[in-house]
């Protein structure tokens, strides 16, 4: 618990985890009530993974990891699914969308499509093996199940790029803040107090 | 994170193990009662815009519906001629039997409701909608639309409730082929997640693609939904093989669902005392228990 507390020190930590708070209600909203109502080719595209790990690559793996938990716990309670099983898959995909900014710190116009298309797929193939490993006997054969999470990866890839859009111009001023304050720490600048 | 990882995998152990009246299903039932209010607003708000994403999508594949219409009306032209012939015998019996007065949809005062969240993974074929317990809405009430079953609900909470789809994998309905009476049960079939299995048919029935599959008004197993006999469910696609099971494609469109309507037999209704004399008679008898057959014997 103290790297969460780390990870939202301060006035601008404490904004930072306000906005996330209010991305994963709404994106949970957004999913459940409108996204999720307009299939594409039998398939339909799920917004958890995206923001969860737009949230990672932006603010950092243990926000990305606190942000997949608290929306896959929202998204199980919402839908009266299995508790704890869409927390598990996206705390993950939170965590290491935000280890792969902190060790890599990739750059190139398409990496919101990869990350999207990554996130979707880690997601898709993540429950069906816990769903499996569960024993939940869900009516997909193992070809429909390649067809769905494809499609499924697909879509989500495209849905990316708006969503990277929305979620960079929402968190991106909280982050930047909130930053600035740390690295001024951490490299040896003065406090806020006494600058 | 690790304790993170380990609430999670709590989380899925209990909630897996305990039953439908556990304290994680009590948490998740308050925190629908709490969410469904908000979901109802954010679902009025949004419809518009799905409105016209829907018509968008709705313009693109009208052609071939139109087409298929078309084929069906005339296929239906030629059954309503027979089936008019059988009206008056069919109301001269029900007649007679009270059946019509006592098991017609309107005796269960359905509820109607609006669809305002919907899973989007294919492992839970559920959607949530804005009428709960305080429209009489309770657990396994038998949920249609206009085209015929939809579900029934799983839990129910006072503004809204959780609808279980035909296609969910814990499904299961006590079914009928309309024009031979053969019964069987009709279960999501696997590999196709939108089709369904009408299984367990006698060996000797003769199946045509085309044919209706009805609700029978019996229970499949003890603790299901009643449902009232007679409910359009789906349609027969082709025989699956075996002989003794066929492929039915279900008439409501389950992957656009917006309005339904929820059958609650309040207590005391001629529909809910049927339906507890035949789940006590289920629990007592290994085998299904016919509607018709209960009413006879009371």
């Amino acid at each position: 618990m103290a790297f969460v507390r780390n990870s939202f020190r301060g006035n601008d930590g404490v904004r930072l985890a306000g906005r996330l708070l209010v991305l994963a209600v709404a994106s949970v909203f957004l999913q459940t009530g409108f996204v999720s109502e307009l299939p594409m080719f039998g398939v339909r595209i799920n917004l958890a993974p995206l923001v969860v790990a737009f949230s990672g690559f932006l603010c950092g793996a243990v926000p990305g990891a606190v942000v997949g938990f608290g929306v896959g716990l929202l998204v199980d309670l919402t839908l009266g699914e299995t508790l704890g099983l869409s927390s598990l898959i996206l705390l993950f995909i939170g965590y290491g969308a935000g280890r792969l900014r902190e060790l890599r710190d990739p750059e190139a116009t398409l990496l919101p499509l990869a990350i999207g298309g990554a996130a979707a797929f880690t997601f898709l193939v993540g429950y069906a093996v816990v769903e499996f490993l569960l024993g939940v006997h869900a009516p997909v054969s193992g070809l429909e199940l390649v067809r769905q999470i494809a499609l499924g990866t697909i879509l989500d890839a495209i849905a990316a790029a708006p969503t990277w859009a929305v979620l960079r111009a929402f968190l991106q001023p909280a982050v930047e803040r909130s930053s600035r304050r740390r690295r001024a720490y951490t490299t040896g600048g003065l406090a806020p107090r006494l600058r | 994170m690790a304790g993170l990882v380990a609430l999670s995998l709590i989380l899925i152990t209990a909630y897996f193990g305990e039953r439908a009246g556990g304290p994680l299903h009590a948490l998740q039932r308050g925190f629908l009662t709490v969410v469904a209010p908000i979901e109802s607003g954010a679902n009025t708000v949004l419809s518009p815009i799905r409105s016209a994403f829907r018509s968008i999508g709705h313009a693109f594949s009208s052609g071939d519906k139109v087409a298929k219409l078309e084929r069906e009306v005339a296929k239906l032209r030629n059954e309503l001629i027979s089936y008019q012939e059988q009206e008056a015998t069919y109301r001269e019996l029900s007649g007679l039997e009270r059946l019509d007065a006592k098991l017609s949809i309107a005796n269960y005062r359905p509820v109607s409701a609006s669809v305002i969240a919907d899973s989007p993974t294919i492992w839970y074929e559920t959607v949530v909608i804005d009428q709960g317990t305080s429209a009489g809405v309770q657990d396994n009430d038998p949920v249609i639309d206009g085209e015929g079953l939809v579900g029934k609900v799983a839990l129910a909470f006072p503004d809204g409730a959780l609808v279980m789809l035909l296609t969910d994998h814990e499904m299961a309905v006590s079914a009928k082929l309309a024009a031979s009476g053969a019964h069987g049960i009709l279960r999501p079939k696997v590999g196709t997640p939108n089709d369904l299995l009408l299984e367990f048919l006698p060996a000797e029935t003769t199946v045509n693609a085309g044919e209706y599959v009805v609700t029978a008004g019996s229970l499949a197993e003890p603790g299901e939904s009643l449902y009232p006999p007679g409910i359009p469910v789906g349609e027969v696609t082709s025989a699956a093989g075996s002989g003794e099971a066929v492929n039915v494609r279900p008439l409501a469109n389950l992957r656009d669902l917006s309005r339904v309507q929820v059958l609650t037999a309040v207590n005391g209704s001629p529909p809910a005392r049927l339906t507890n004399l035949v789940q006590r008679i289920a629990f007592a008898r290994p085998q299904s228990t016919s509607l018709t057959s209960v009413i006879g014997e009371g």
